[in-house]
């Protein structure tokens, strides 16, 4: 059954425009702030019944709110994302084709690297390869920069990710394009990049950092989910957002 | 970019289309291959396509209208046509009536005809915005505040306003529009090319003037989404004055309906 959109689902919807991505905190408030906006009535634990009835809506224009876990804190985080166009086409208004190979070049190391990381340097490099217009140095990092801004890309510490709407967004993309490269956490079957990885080689399932801290949290020791063999890796603490609502 | 060229010379050629006197030859709707339908030509031409197909083709065209407005940018109704609508053209009336309903019943948004000659339209909003909000939910963005006192001073000035004024002003504001400044880049760009193909402001050369002059006014969209009530209000506090004290300004801001609308989400 899909109720009616009103003002409430609207102002929501404009400020997902706006903003492309919210974490599961912002996307609570956003809802109050909404409902109280237009005296609609407000229940804190229909957040994702609010969001189904503004996605029966999008689905006929091929865009969604689609909620994925961030790979960096293990938060929630509800995405717009465009169904239409899946692939790296859909950023053509905004990017020139040159600038999207290196966008394309820099998943291929991101996704070709064990930890989900390329290295300035390593995107640098891969620039000289390009086949479109080449890009300079200073333009390279300036393209960085932009993807950064535009939230396609997370960086740190000269280290980039791909950033979590990226992930929510092009997930089906990078699916189908990485086949064989691309693997899902063997805790939350999302895909997985930034990760742990079992070293027993006939095994090497992935975990995600944060899926990592939930699942070995109190346990005296830390064995693989699939082959028990013993896990390696130091476990992360389970991070806690400040105001996180209890589950 | 080809577009954007494109887009400020349409720009260009329906701001003359206002005070027709400055212009010569004004290029004609340069859009020889589409004809609006008729009723029946639009009735034949969707009795031979599916509905699935006539949705697809609105999902599209909704696309193309939240991309573009994205950058603020106006629709021509001629690159629609040929880069979206294409062979739907014969039921183009029906695809526009269910792509405004749908910005209309999803988005809150209402599509509106800002130069009925080369039929060039914008989005724009239809809720109110609401105080303090935008801080917690949406990034603010500098330029509209830029945006804001430019238009306050035309408005307080009367409607039209000389360049120099304005870029004294800015200068005051430690804004200076031969620097580069940090938050808006270049300052003279971001006014006279930017804010001018968003239609918020319309810039146009005083004639006989040498070297040229140049004066201000408000563009279409602001208009249409600016309330002149609010800036009032917002000069009231600045000068610590009754907003009704300037009386031809204050029965301005409240005789459109648009206005008065929001300034009452203000009071809230």
């Amino acid at each position: 059954m899909s109720r009616q959109m009103g003002d409430s689902h609207r102002r929501f919807l404009q400020t997902m425009m706006v903003n492309g991505i919210v974490d599961e905190q912002g996307a609570r408030t956003l809802y109050q702030h909404c409902c109280e906006t237009h005296n609609t009535q407000y229940a804190p634990d229909k957040l994702d019944e609010f969001i189904d009835t503004i996605n029966s809506k999008l689905q006929p224009m091929f865009m969604q709110i689609r909620k994925g876990m961030s790979e960096d804190n293990g938060q929630q985080y509800y995405a717009l994302v465009n169904m239409a166009e899946t692939d790296v086409t859909r950023m053509s208004s905004d990017y020139a084709d040159n600038e999207l190979e290196l966008f394309r070049k820099t998943m291929d190391l991101i996704v070709g690297s064990e930890n989900g990381k390329a290295s300035s340097t390593d995107i640098l490099n891969s620039a000289d390869t390009m086949t479109s217009k080449k890009l300079k140095k200073s333009e390279t990092e300036h393209l960085l920069n932009r993807l950064v801004h535009d939230k396609w890309l997370s960086e740190k510490r000269g280290e980039y990710t791909l950033s979590t709407r990226c992930i929510i967004e092009m997930e089906p993309y990078i699916r189908t394009m990485y086949q064989d490269q691309v693997k899902v956490c063997q805790i939350c079957h999302n895909i997985a990049f930034q990760c742990q990885i079992c070293e027993n080689p006939t095994c090497g399932i992935k975990i995600h950092n944060p899926c990592v801290a939930r699942y070995f949290k109190g346990r005296s020791e830390p064995r693989c989910p699939a082959c028990d063999d013993f896990w390696p890796h130091e476990i992360p603490e389970v991070r806690r957002p400040k105001s996180q609502s209890r589950r | 970019m080809t577009q954007r060229k494109r887009l400020s010379t349409t720009q260009s050629s329906s701001q003359s289309a206002r005070q027709p006197g400055t212009l010569v030859a004004q290029e004609e709707d340069d859009d020889p291959t589409f004809t609006q339908p008729s009723t029946s030509q639009v009735q034949r031409g969707l009795e031979k396509l599916t509905s699935a197909q006539v949705d697809q083709k609105t999902a599209e065209v909704v696309q193309y209208f939240l991309v573009k407005d994205q950058k603020k940018i106006p629709i021509r109704r001629a690159d629609l046509v040929k880069h979206v609508v294409k062979d739907y053209r014969n039921i183009y009336p029906e695809i526009m009536k269910r792509v405004v309903r749908t910005f209309d019943q999803v988005f809150g948004l209402k599509v509106v005809e800002i130069d009925t000659k080369n039929h060039t339209y914008i989005l724009v909003n239809k809720l109110e915005t609401v105080e303090g909000a935008s801080s917690i939910n949406s990034p603010t963005n500098p330029k509209m505040g830029l945006l804001f006192v430019i238009l306050s001073v035309i408005f307080m000035k009367g409607g039209v306003v000389r360049e120099g004024l304005i870029w004294n002003t800015l200068k005051k504001l430690r804004v200076d529009p031969g620097e580069k400044h940090e938050e808006f880049g270049d300052v003279k760009r971001v006014v006279t090319d930017e804010f001018v193909r968003q239609r918020y402001l319309e810039y146009v050369r005083i004639p006989h003037t040498e070297p040229a002059e140049h004066e201000f006014r408000w563009g279409q969209r602001a208009d249409m989404e600016v309330s002149k009530a609010k800036i009032l209000e917002f000069m009231g506090q600045l000068h610590e004055q009754d907003p009704q004290s300037w009386s031809q300004q204050y029965r301005e801001a409240h005789s459109s309906p648009n206005s008065t609308q929001a300034s009452t989400s203000s009071q809230r």
